[in-house]
């Protein structure tokens, strides 16, 4: 009986952590949204805060160089990891498949801030060469892509491995090409889970903070270049935060806040995906 | 195991292109890897000694070591298992044990652990350093900076667990009912003993994840890198450690390597050795 209270409760408790966490922010962002208003972080000249409403809230270079940021990310890394998991359940030999496979376990486990050091100290210094300074948009998208490709990979690869062997034999047996194989019998199947695979690395770099904050030059101007630095919002809190007070701490809150409901619906578009899927499966 | 593979029937020359590409990827997935694995060990090594591990650093981190930033981390480590083991457990339980499954308590959580691990970090930064920090008047401190970790790692954990929970089959549910034990006693003698090794596992990775993170921390364990006196002094991290060195310290790539170095040797050993463990059980232990 007790165990029966204090399982349920914890689960209840868990659950009230997405409310706790949404109500603290929004308390913090309060002050902003009354004070400066929604409009004025959109209309102001720039990104000049201070801790009375004197400053300048502009968050739109933010907004702008995180959607870049994720944009270039998730077009490198989703067709390069669906691709690979495509050569790796289909194509090459099952040691290399597994051998890949470790590999991008390694490169899931590995710490933003360790992928962050090697951009800063070995990928800006590369992209400096062809145009400084170096740490820029380029950099950011490269780093970020680095970091999400496995989940592209994994998602991707855990859908092609549950398409049955029969299928694939029997397009085999009708003489079809591999690729026509592939646009007939395997992509109609996963596309739903390669889908909820992209949206779910887009996640995860739009509310990375470390590996970005580390490589993307973090001048809040919109770039005019692949090669001209960035400030994400991530990155605009990161650097911000601890020093902020007043109005200038609450827009950050404001910012995190908005950060939330970002990635927040996204989280929902991913699970309405799946949720079509297997609902289109049943029937 | 049967994989499926597609077998080659007819070759045409799409069919060498969709080849070339996947292989392409495949050499571009594992490149960068090779680049910071490589940098990793050939600029982490040079300034690794074990008197790295014990020293304090000087200058600003240029110079010693990171003994009380190791401290610093395990003990925020330790507030953050000492939190998400037993609630998370519980939670698991409960999900999967008492709740009726697949019904509205149990749809609802699981959606509400979705949005929790879609969170970014840095947004469980802002709250912890809200809530933690300022509400609950920690301040910038070990303790809050392991109480916003754990928010952070609960959702894995939770996961995790009830997987572990899941391999115990229904059966031996429905056999401990049949001999009239009660719900509890079953629980306790019978599905968490065999679901041991994977909740073991699942503590491991949860605590990787937690080593992992800066972006939470930043705010509520602070970059103090004095060894901390209590769980309400503020404490840096190794993460932290390489984020301060590598940004705000010119000269400081060395160090910053090396402690990346004993972070992902950390990472890996406590993430391995549950599934070592996990395989020497079950090659010792008779199964259910």
């Amino acid at each position: 009986m007790l165990l029966a209270v204090i399982g349920r409760s914890a689960a209840v408790t868990v659950a009230g952590l997405v409310i706790l966490i949404a109500g603290f922010l929004l308390l913090h962002a309060q002050p902003a949204l009354r004070e400066i208003g929604f409009v004025r972080f959109f209309a102001d000249a720039s990104w000049n805060p201070s801790p009375g409403p004197e400053g300048r809230f502009d968050i739109v270079p933010a907004l702008v160089g995180s959607a870049l940021a994720t944009a270039l990310a998730a077009l490198i890394a989703v067709p390069i990891g669906i691709t690979a998991a495509l050569g790796s359940t289909f194509f090459v030999h099952r040691a290399v498949a597994r051998l890949v496979d470790s590999g991008v376990g390694v490169l899931a486990g590995l710490p933003s801030v360790v992928i962050g050091l090697w951009g800063l100290t070995a990928l800006v210094p590369w992209i400096a060469r062809i145009r400084a300074p170096g740490a820029s948009l380029l950099a950011a998208a490269l780093v970020l892509a680095v970091m999400v490709v496995p989940t592209i990979y994994v998602a991707s690869r855990g859908a092609f491995k549950s398409i049955p062997k029969t299928c694939l034999d029997g397009a085999t047996a009708l003489g079809m090409t591999r690729i026509g194989i592939l646009r007939a019998a395997v992509l109609p199947t996963v596309k739903p889970a390669l889908a909820v695979g992209a949206v779910l690395a887009i996640t995860r770099a739009l509310g990375e903070t470390m590996a970005v904050v580390m490589v993307a030059g973090n001048v809040a101007a919109i770039p005019r270049s692949l090669f001209d630095p960035v400030r994400t919002l991530t990155a605009n809190i990161a650097l911000e935060l601890p020093y902020a007070t007043g109005l200038h701490r609450s827009a950050l809150f404001a910012g995190g806040a908005g950060l939330m409901a970002l990635t927040w619906s996204l989280v929902v578009l991913g699970r309405c995906i799946s949720r079509a899927w297997s609902g289109e499966h049943n029937d | 195991m049967t994989e499926a593979r597609i077998h080659r029937s007819t070759t045409s020359k799409s069919d060498v292109a969709v080849q070339t590409a996947s292989w392409l990827a495949l050499v571009a997935l594992l490149v960068p890897l090779g680049l910071i694995v490589g940098d990793l060990l050939m600029r982490g090594a040079t300034s690794l000694s074990p008197q790295f591990l014990v020293d304090s650093p000087s200058k600003a981190g240029r110079e010693g070591g990171i003994g009380p930033v190791l401290l610093s981390t395990l003990l925020v480590m330790g507030v953050c298992l000492l939190v998400v083991v037993p609630l998370g457990l519980a939670a698991a339980i409960g999900l999967n044990e008492y709740l009726r499954r697949g019904g509205f308590a149990v749809r609802t959580v699981r959606i509400a652990l979705d949005v929790l691990a879609g969170t970014p970090s840095i947004a469980l930064g802002m709250f912890g350093y809200a809530f933690f920090c300022i509400a609950l008047g920690m301040g910038v401190s070990i303790l809050a900076g392991g109480l916003t970790l754990a928010c952070m790692v609960m959702p894995l954990y939770v996961r995790l667990s009830e997987q572990a929970l899941r391999t115990v089959p229904d059966d031996v549910r429905a056999a401990a009912d049949a001999l009239a034990l009660r719900r509890y006693t079953a629980i306790l003698r019978i599905v968490l003993p065999v679901a041991a090794p994977g909740l073991f596992a699942a503590t491991g990775l949860a605590l990787a994840r937690a080593l992992a993170e800066t972006a939470a921390l930043l705010f509520t364990s602070g970059y103090v890198s004095r060894t901390p006196g209590s769980l309400l002094d503020p404490g840096r991290v190794l993460a932290v450690h390489i984020f301060d060195l590598s940004m705000n310290v010119p000269g400081g790539d060395g160090p910053a390597y090396a402690t990346a170095l004993v972070l992902v040797a950390l990472l890996l050993s406590v993430s391995g050795v549950p599934r070592l463990v996990r395989g020497f059980t079950r090659r010792w232990s008779h199964p259910v």
